[in-house]
């Protein structure tokens, strides 16, 4: 149907974006897979020498390493079960007919758009502070030592700090699912007499699976990445102990400036970030194609 | 009967929700509250009650020069959103109106530079920026911004565009309007709600992105992000300033997502959830 002409003017259209991000993908992951191979030191720029796989064996062989890789996912998996689970609860809890609906909801998901950075020093200073924080005023009222949440339990604070941004995220995509569920079938089922436990087990939840499968897939995207909140709170201390891979990276790269190293680490990132991307893919593909 | 016991679910509903909701608010809230309080009272332990004073902001204006990140953070996401759609648009639009074979797999592998975690490329961005001289420039930064950008504002234009209906056009073209006519008259204003949210959630997302703007920046092109990341080593007293500008970094950006909630499912899924 579509002309020579028309389809050569959507070629012309299409192409500046595909070549945009094909140079933005292929340069910059080209120069990294470069330099793994590199002994590059910014701090000896005049000295660059190929290295063969040392980086790798290097960033295989630091204790930090599979401590790093361990800490991403639990973050990743932490912060999933938390949102997951607490959005579906708070989705169902807001289909509710109740006064003040639309309040509710504003403040619900509000921490959505709190950036970063604001987010973590707010659970720092304001709530998790052993000294002046919330948390602190609660144990000392009930007669507790107050906790030192980031010397403690530092991944844990983190996860915390991640899943308060994300459960609105989670929240919003569930209760949209929820609201386009068939009110005619949930009734029919009520009739037959299915209680209101079997009605979510087998209504409820095998309609939210589809919005549970792309609120999984779209956070691990953003969760494999978490940085800033570790940065401005324990800045991966004590010791490795709230150190993920993609803050490995930057402590080699940029405060060891091991260009070397800090690639290979980066390649490191790419293929876990493929593993998890395929394997999501595949665990989720039948459920997005309905 | 049946009433009342409606009414008194409603009741027990509410109740609930109100006590989760404000639990989940409350850091925000009590950021506000703090940032309305002198610095000794700050520290006094808990209290919901300021005194309303507002010389921390006067503080953080002053001395910290608050107005240059805030500059740079209106500068950075309204620049790299327009420079986005300038791209997008057409690409969005050709692959909505004219799809090939190949139109999904180009969608889809879009999508998936998405998943390239930034860090891989640091170094290397980090090197280009330096040898270009982009490092703390706003000029790099919108467009580091574009390109992360890129593929969520395609995905999202592309999803809005599909459902202008193709029976519009060729009635159009029946009338024998030309093209121009018809991208003009039909097809703009029927794609401007579409494009309108795009770029509400893509501001969004360029004011809190927080890796980049952090390591690519020191004081010249430092948006809000970085600033307030420089709180994070403390000297003396600073709860409510650190509130204080907290409350301003966050406060727009706030405001615009309360009234973009339907897009933001909408384009954060890429058109899957409705």
């Amino acid at each position: 149907m579509a002309t020579e002409n028309t389809r050569g003017l959507a070629r012309l259209m299409l192409a500046p974006s595909v070549v945009l991000l094909l140079v933005w993908m292929v340069v910059p992951l080209a120069m990294t897979l470069w330099f793994s191979f590199q002994n590059y030191n910014l701090l000896n720029p005049a000295n660059v020498s190929w290295a063969g796989l040392f980086n790798y064996q290097y960033f295989y062989t630091d204790p930090a390493f599979f401590q790093s890789i361990w800490n991403t996912l639990l973050i990743v998996g932490g912060v999933l079960l938390i949102t997951v689970v607490g959005g579906i609860a708070i989705a169902l809890m807001l289909d509710q007919p109740m006064w003040g609906q639309g309040i509710v909801r504003i403040m619900i998901i509000s921490p959505f758009f709190v950036m970063p950075p604001v987010a973590a020093l707010i659970w720092k200073n304001m709530i998790m502070h052993p000294g002046y924080g919330v948390l602190a005023d609660i144990n000392r009222a009930l007669g507790f030592q107050p906790v030192d949440w980031f010397a403690q339990y530092p991944l844990f604070s983190i996860i915390i700090i991640v899943a308060w941004q994300w459960l609105p995220f989670a929240t919003l995509i569930l209760l949209t699912a929820l609201q386009s569920l068939d009110g005619e079938q949930v009734e029919a089922a009520e009739m037959d007499g299915a209680g209101a436990f079997s009605r979510f087990v087998y209504l409820t939840l095998p309609h939210l699976a589809r919005a549970v499968t792309v609120v999984i897939l779209i956070q691990t995207i953003f969760l494999l990445g978490v940085y800033a909140e570790i940065l401005v709170t324990t800045n991966g201390g004590p010791g490795y102990a709230s150190t993920n891979l993609p803050f490995l990276i930057y402590r080699t790269a940029l405060l060891g400036y091991d260009v070397g190293g800090a690639s290979a680490g980066g390649i490191i990132a790419v293929i876990l970030a493929n593993v998890v991307a395929i394997f999501l893919m595949r665990a989720v593909g039948k459920n997005l194609d309905k | 009967m049946a009433r009342a016991v409606s009414n008194r679910r409603k009741t027990i509903a509410t109740i609930v929700a109100w006590l989760v909701a404000l639990i989940i608010f409350f850091p925000i809230l009590y950021t506000v509250l703090t940032s309305l309080k002198t610095e000794p009272e700050a520290i006094q332990g808990f209290s919901l009650v300021p005194s309303f004073t507002l010389e921390s902001y006067v503080t953080v204006h002053t001395q910290r020069d608050y107005f240059k990140p805030f500059m740079n953070s209106v500068v950075l996401s309204l620049g790299s959103t327009l420079l986005a759609l300038l791209v997008a648009v057409p690409a969005a639009w050709s692959m909505a109106f004219s799809p090939t074979r190949r139109t999904k797999d180009i969608l889809l592998w879009m999508l998936s530079t998405k998943m390239m975690p930034a860090v891989a490329v640091l170094v290397p961005i980090y090197l280009i920026f330096r040898d270009f001289g982009l490092l703390d420039t706003r000029i790099g930064l919108t467009i580091m911004l574009t390109l992360i950008n890129l593929p969520i504002v395609v995905w999202m234009l592309y999803t809005y565009f599909r459902e202008i209906p193709g029976e519009i056009l060729e009635a159009a073209r029946m009338d024998g309007a030309s093209l121009w006519g018809e991208i003009v008259y039909v097809l703009t204003p029927m794609a401007v709600p579409g494009i309108a949210s795009t770029m509400l959630l893509n501001i969004i997302l360029a004011w809190n992105e927080a890796f980049w703007t952090i390591r690519l920046t020191t004081t010249n092109a430092a948006p809000l992000t970085a600033f307030i990341t420089s709180f994070s080593s403390p000297q003396g007293l600073f709860w409510a300033k650190l509130s204080a500008a907290s409350t301003l970094a966050i406060a727009p950006i706030l405001i615009m997502g309360w009234f973009s909630q339907k897009q933001l499912v909408r384009g954060l899924t890429f058109g899957a959830v409705k």
